[in-house]
Parts: C-alpha cells; structure tokens; sequence
C-alpha cells in the first residue's frame, strides 16, 4: 500500500467518486426535491437552480397541505412518532429476549439448541406476505390488529434473530476461562454474565441494536396489511401524499428526508460499532 | 467425626466424566478416577492430550458436571456446588484475563471481594508479581502483554488468593524453558511457604517432577499410577507408566522366561538369549516370571550397558546432543536405544555389545501391562 504510485491514487479517487456518486445521488436529489415545490420538480428539464422554499416542510409538521384541490390532513407527525415507539419498543423487548438467548447458544449446549437458533433465523428467510395472511387473521382474533403490543410482536421476526445471531457470535469471542477465572472467585453466573460478558459484548449488542432498529423502522409491509391510519409509521403514511389530485412530491421527499434522518444520525453516530459488529469474529478486543 | 488420623484435603471418589456428542458415539473422558490428597500436598495429573486430566481439573473447578461419583474438599461435598461455592482457585492455560483491567487489577481483583486494606492488596499484588517476574507489565492492560506474561498474570490471581484448593491448568505452558526453569523452584517454594493444596494439570514430565510431591499419570481416562515421582521411575506400575515416564522412554522387548539348571532365561526374537544366575532374582519374583511364560522386558536406555561380551546390537543412528549420545541400534528385532554420558565413537553399521544388569531390568505382564518384577524384586 505505501509504494502506490501517483496513477494508482487518481484512479482509485475516482473509482471512489464514482461508487459514491451512485450511491448518494437518490439522496442528494431528494433532499434537493424537498426544498421544491411541486412545479419546480416538475419542470423538464430539471434545473439544479430554484428558489429553496422550507413550504413543505412547514405542511409536514403543521399537518396541513393548502393546495389547489384544498386543504388536505396530513399524518406525517404522528406517523412519525408511530415509527418511534414501534421501532424503540420493538428492539428493547428483543434486546431483553435476545441477548440473554444469545448467550445461553453460545455458552450452553443443549438438546436442540442448534435448531432452536437456526429456526429463529429461518423467520428472516421467509417472505414476509407468506406470514402476513395468516396472522392477520389471528391477530383479529386475539384482538392484537391494529394495536402497538400487536406490531411490536410481529417486529420481534425482524429484530429478534438479527440480535440473536450477532451478538451470539460475539459472546462466542470472549474466551470462556474469562468468565470461568471470574466464576471461581465467587460469582454467580448471573454476575458474571452482568459483569463480564456484557460489558464484553457491548460493541456487538450495539451494533445489532442499531441494525434492529434501522430494519424495523424501514419496515413496510406488516405495518401496512396490520396497522390502521393511527398506528401507521412513516413508511406507510408517505403513502397518503399520493392523493386523488396528484402526487405531491414535495411532501414526499420532505418526509423522506424527516424519516431517514433519525436512523441516519444513529447509523453516522455508531459507525464504529456497526462496523465491527459486523464483521463478527473478525475484530477481537 | 474424625478418627485422630488427618483428613485428606481432597477425595475424588469414582468420579466419571461421560461426554454424549451429539450424533457421536459417548466419550468417556474420566472412568472411575479414585484420588486422595493431604493438605499441603501438590499433585501433579500427568497425561498426554485427551487423557482426561482437563476434565478432571474442570469438574473439580465445577465448570463441568460429574457424571457419576463424588468429590470432597475440605469435608464438604462440592460436586454440585456452583464453582463460586467451591472455594478453589484456579490459574488458566489459555487467555482468561479480563480485557478492561490491567494486570494489577487483574490480580488484585480476586481480594477486591475480601474487603482487604488498600495496602495489604498492593503488597500481595507486588509479592506475586516479584515472584513471577511480571512487575514490569502490572500497569499495561492484557492485549498489550505477551501470551507468557498474560500466563503468569493468571497464575499470579490464582495463587494471591486464599482457597481449599489451588488448580494449576498447565500454568507454564507458553513460557520460555529457562524461565520456566526458574519460575518452577520460586513457585514451589511459595506454594510449601503457605501450606497452599495445589493440583497442577501438565503433560510435562519435568514440570510434575520438580514441582509434584505426587503424581497421578493418567491415560485414556483411567489412573495408571499415583506416587512419588522418584517411585514412578523406578517401581512403574504397568507398562504405560514405564514407557510414559523417562526420557528418552524405556526400551521395550518381548521375551520367552525358561529356566535351566544353572540359569534364568529371556529368549528373545532373532535368537538372542539372555540369561541370568538363579540368584540375580529373588525367589518370588523368579516364582512370578516363570508362571507368565511369556513378558515384557522393559530397560531404560540410560540402564542400557555397552561391553564388548554383551549380546550384539547393530548401530543405526549415533547423536551427540553436546553432553550425552544417544545410540539407537538394532537389538533383537528391535530398536534399543542407549545414553552414554560421554561420546562414543560408533558409526551406523557398527556392531556393538549390549548388557542389562537385573537390578535394570522391569518385567510386565505381556497381556495386562501389569509390572511382575522391578529390578531383582518382584513387583
């Protein structure tokens, strides 16, 4: 790497430019949009040049849209706070469920075990429509469609092997005599497992958290077939800017911007984390 | 409840250890182990790799459940006790020091739990620095130190603390051979200073003999012999300890035992005969060899005697190691290996003679590897 020559560098900045541009342009371009209204995104051809104008923005949070057609309701506040609360409910309670589980594969052979955890990964094989049906109609049922406790259980096929699997791989890493040394000087399990094995594992459950949190807030579908207007989250609610006058692109990308926002603070914020999280057993402490 | 006789430290009572893989045949580990040992005392369990003084070591810590049998530490029965209740202390072979803490505190932290002065805990945590030649790494954290020094961290925790029972798991293993050298006599002294009950786990035979009042050579799971060190070299068991213990090992020929009216015979393959005095043995031990027949002669190459008039042995390999040769020559169909403590001036293809005093000389049962006769004696 230290004898690259000055051709090397240049093709390799821009190899990079290039991945980054195509990478980066959807986002660029609906950031841009958002700042628009309606005629200025729509014009041909498109001009980089126009007048910023923060209008919906303003229509996002005061939930109003003044428009030619009248004036529409908008949502979008609280299906934003919808996402949060599903999203953040949905990780705690796998993080509860899913951490001491995955320590008990990694540690603990026991009959089934192996099973047990590929089958709580095999839910990510799934299409997820394959068990939307059916639940749906237990879910009516039961009395769980269209409630917080009812989603939140459903997130758990999205959030619980994910942690599941990843922070396993990291308690797998820690060398077991570091629990055992700490065990035989007169500590239970449990403490050793709040003392030494978490605090071991926390890049690890970092990461998964965030990767949790990313895939639930993105999520559409379950949210879609089980949820009502009042308990949507922002995925499915960018669907009521494509209203019987038009589609309001503005609106849309605005809500974009205000909906990936958080999980691209939290992903920019823990970068490290997902990174080595990530790579498993590739980085040891 | 006791009887005026002192009570042993530790009694592993027909402990088993009995591994189901899945989909695999069981292992047994450790069959019908039955192992007592006095306070005070430092055992060695000596094994090759799978012998099962691991599991052993680990169902005595309590990180392994015992499948059948009983261990007793200190009159109380531990077996099913959590390892935290067990009382013991133990030093791991491989990296089991806890990442975020120095070495100091890696230490200390084993007396954090006693409430001990500030002071008192720094002045063990140097004692046993000093003692293991570590002082300099106590401020770096474990990543940073070497595998050695990360060993002797570890065995430093395990000896600063007060325990029943102290569990060495192969406590050397990644050190130099000349500390290791040095480190085996400071340790000793230290463990005999205190009175501390040590088992140390090794399949070094020089580590069990410097450092071991007793050793307990294990194979295949089953004990083979526990005794003295000196008393394994010279009055082994079976067969396995005799060939197990000794370096280079004993040398093993398969013999036909006759007597005639004014010898002791060994008739060996390709003809060779040695032959002995009736009174080269005692009377039971001639009594025993000729009810086998057939035996095992065992002789330790340093016992091996070379004189012109010996039976002959044909040279295949002469090393000089710079302070002892070792001749490995063809003998009886088989390969006898001498040490002669001076070089000798033998060349492959020499024939030499080879002689083996009775008082050399261990016979086994060739069937069961049970020892018959150690020297003139019988076993």
């Amino acid at each position: 790497m230290e004898h690259e020559s000055r051709l090397e560098r240049w093709l390799r900045g821009i190899a990079l430019a290039l991945v980054v541009t195509f990478f980066m342009f959807p986002i660029v371009w609906i950031v841009l949009m958002s700042f628009q209204t309606n005629e200025t995104i729509l014009r041909m051809p498109p001009s980089l040049l126009f007048t910023p104008t923060l209008s919906n923005y303003e229509a996002l949070i005061t939930g109003r849209l003044v428009s030619n057609a009248g004036v529409l309701e908008i949502e979008f506040m609280s299906n934003l706070m919808n996402s949060a609360i599903l999203s953040v409910g949905s990780v705690t309670i796998a993080l509860l469920l899913g951490v001491p589980a995955a320590y008990a594969f990694a540690r603990h052979q026991f009959r089934g075990s192996e099973d047990i955890a590929f089958t709580l990964l095999s839910f990510r094989f799934a299409p997820p429509l394959l068990v939307l049906l059916p639940l749906t109609l237990y879910f009516q049922e039961l009395g769980l469609a269209d409630t917080y406790v009812g989603l939140i259980w459903v997130y758990q096929l999205i959030c619980l092997p994910l942690i599941l699997w990843i922070v396993r791989g990291y308690f797998e890493d820690i060398s077991p005599d570091v629990e055992y040394a700490y065990r035989i000087s007169g500590h239970s399990w449990w403490a050793t497992f709040r003392d030494i094995a978490l605090p071991l594992a926390r890049p690890g459950i970092a990461a998964a958290g965030l990767l949790a949190f990313i895939f639930a807030w993105n999520n559409f579908i379950f949210a879609l077939v089980l949820a009502s207007a009042d308990k949507q989250p922002v995925t499915v609610g960018a669907l009521a800017f494509v209203t019987a006058s038009g589609i309001q692109y503005g609106q849309i990308a605005a809500a974009i911007v205000l909906s990936i926002a958080p999980t691209l603070a939290l992903a920019l914020y823990a970068q490290r984390y997902l990174v080595e999280g990530l790579s498993l057993g590739a980085v040891k402490g | 409840m006791t009887d005026g006789r002192p009570q042993p430290a530790l009694t592993l009572d027909r402990v088993n250890k009995i591994y189901r893989p899945k989909g695999k045949p069981p292992v047994r580990a450790v069959v019908e182990l039955s192992l007592a040992m006095n306070r005070g005392e430092i055992v060695a369990l000596l094994g090759s790799s799978g012998c099962g003084k691991t599991s052993t070591l680990r169902m005595i810590a309590g990180f392994e459940p015992v499948t059948a049998g009983s261990i007793r530490l200190a009159g109380r029965d531990i077996h099913q006790l959590p390892p935290a209740r067990r009382h013991v202390a133990m030093a791991f072979e491989g990296y089991s020091l806890y990442p975020p803490l120095t070495v100091r505190d890696n230490i200390a932290f084993a007396l954090k739990a006693k409430r001990l002065a500030r002071d008192e805990v720094a002045r063990r945590v140097q004692e046993v620095a000093h003692l293991l030649d570590i002082e300099d790494v106590l401020e770096r954290y474990p990543s940073s130190i070497s595998g050695g020094q990360q060993q002797r961290a570890s065995l430093g925790r395990a000896l600063i603390r007060e325990a029943d029972l102290h569990l060495l798991d192969e406590p050397m293993g990644q050190l130099e051979p000349q500390l290791r050298a040095l480190l085996r006599g400071r340790i000793k002294h230290f463990i005999k200073e205190r009175g501390l009950t040590v088992i140390l786990v090794t399949h070094d035979q020089t580590e069990a003999n410097a450092l071991a009042d007793r050793i307990a050579v294990m194979e295949n799971g089953v004990l083979q012999q526990f005794a003295e060190p000196a008393s394994l070299r010279q009055r082994p068991a079976n067969l396995f300890t005799g060939t197990f213990i000794g370096e280079p090992p004993m040398n093993v020929l398969e013999a036909d035992v006759a007597v005639t009216e004014r010898e002791l015979r060994f008739h060996l393959a390709d003809g060779v005969t040695l032959g002995y005095p009736h009174t080269a043995f005692e009377q039971a031990a001639c009594a025993a060899l000729l009810r086998r027949g057939r035996v095992v002669l065992g002789i330790r190459p340093h016992a091996v005697r070379l004189a012109p008039t010996g039976a002959p042995a044909r040279v295949e390999v002469n090393q000089w190691l710079g302070d002892q040769s070792h001749v490995a020559a063809t003998f009886a169909g088989s390969m006898l290996v001498t040490v002669e403590h001076r070089r000798v001036p033998m060349a492959p293809g020499d024939v030499i003679g080879v002689a083996f005093a009775p008082e050399d000389l261990h016979v086994f049962d060739i069937d069961s590897g049970a020892a018959i006769v150690h020297g003139r004696r019988a076993a």
